[in-house]
């Protein structure tokens, strides 16, 4: 960023301002990273709370319990922070060590299918036993 | 202090970990037969071992993340400060995490 200023830059005036970089998503990922970090750190203690509430329980408490409002909406933001927290960092991962292009992009490919499957599959449930069905 | 690469490997770790979590909540909602699958395999050992790994993952990733989200604040950059942000997330994440496994079988969750 340093030199962008600088007469030597190559860097459009638009593209200095927008700040996106090479990458076109300048440092989103790096904030959302952190932002995720946060958010799970406050829901840490509430999601354990919740966890360990449940391990004495069978099927049918355990179900009304995950379906209570307040506990579903809880473990619905853990969840998606986490998942998406997770991505981003296994992203980060696979980019460090994987050197292969064809294989770096199937990892990729696979890191983003698995976050959503993952996702998808844990909101489900939990809509599910919030709904009663 | 190489705990840098152990946040990565615990983040990776909780990564594929997250299926544990997904089984759990998709055999609650599946039914008694589906839940009573996951309750035998985390009251087995192995099983046991793999969500006492997972608890101390998670809690170390959470300490060792405090640690970097100081660091991204601009603190603790003496070597006496990274040196006890280190030690305080390694033990941290071992003490709560022994921790909260004592709570779980005092309140009967160990069966």
């Amino acid at each position: 960023m340093s030199g962008s200023n600088s007469p030597k830059s190559v860097r459009t005036p638009l593209g200095r301002v927008r700040g996106l970089g090479s990458s076109h998503s300048g440092t989103s990922d790096f904030w959302r990273q952190r932002l995720t970090a946060v958010a799970m750190l406050l829901l840490l203690i509430p999601v354990i709370f919740i966890v360990m509430s449940l391990l004495r329980s069978n099927q049918a408490g355990a179900a009304q319990v995950l379906g209570t409002p307040l506990v579903a909406i809880i473990m619905l933001l853990f969840i998606v922070a986490s998942v998406w927290h997770m991505k981003i960092g296994m992203q980060v991962v696979i980019e460090d060590y994987v050197h292969d292009e064809k294989i770096k992009l199937i990892s990729i490919i696979g890191n983003n299918f698995f976050s959503a499957a993952v996702a998808l599959a844990s909101i489900y449930a939990i809509l599910k036993l919030s709904s009663g069905v | 202090m190489a705990l840098s690469i152990v946040h990565r490997a615990t983040g990776v770790a909780l990564y594929f970990g997250t299926l544990l979590l997904v089984w759990w909540l998709i055999a609650a909602a599946s039914g008694p037969v589906a839940y009573a699958h996951v309750q035998a395999f985390t009251g087995s050992i192995i099983g046991r071992l793999i969500a006492f790994g997972y608890t101390w993952a998670l809690i170390h990733h959470a300490m060792s993340g405090i640690r970097h989200l100081v660091w991204d604040l601009g603190y603790g950059f003496k070597p006496s400060e990274r040196e006890w942000l280190t030690w305080a997330a390694l033990i941290g994440g071992i003490g709560i995490t022994i921790l909260l496994w004592i709570i779980a079988y005092a309140i009967g969750g160990g069966r």
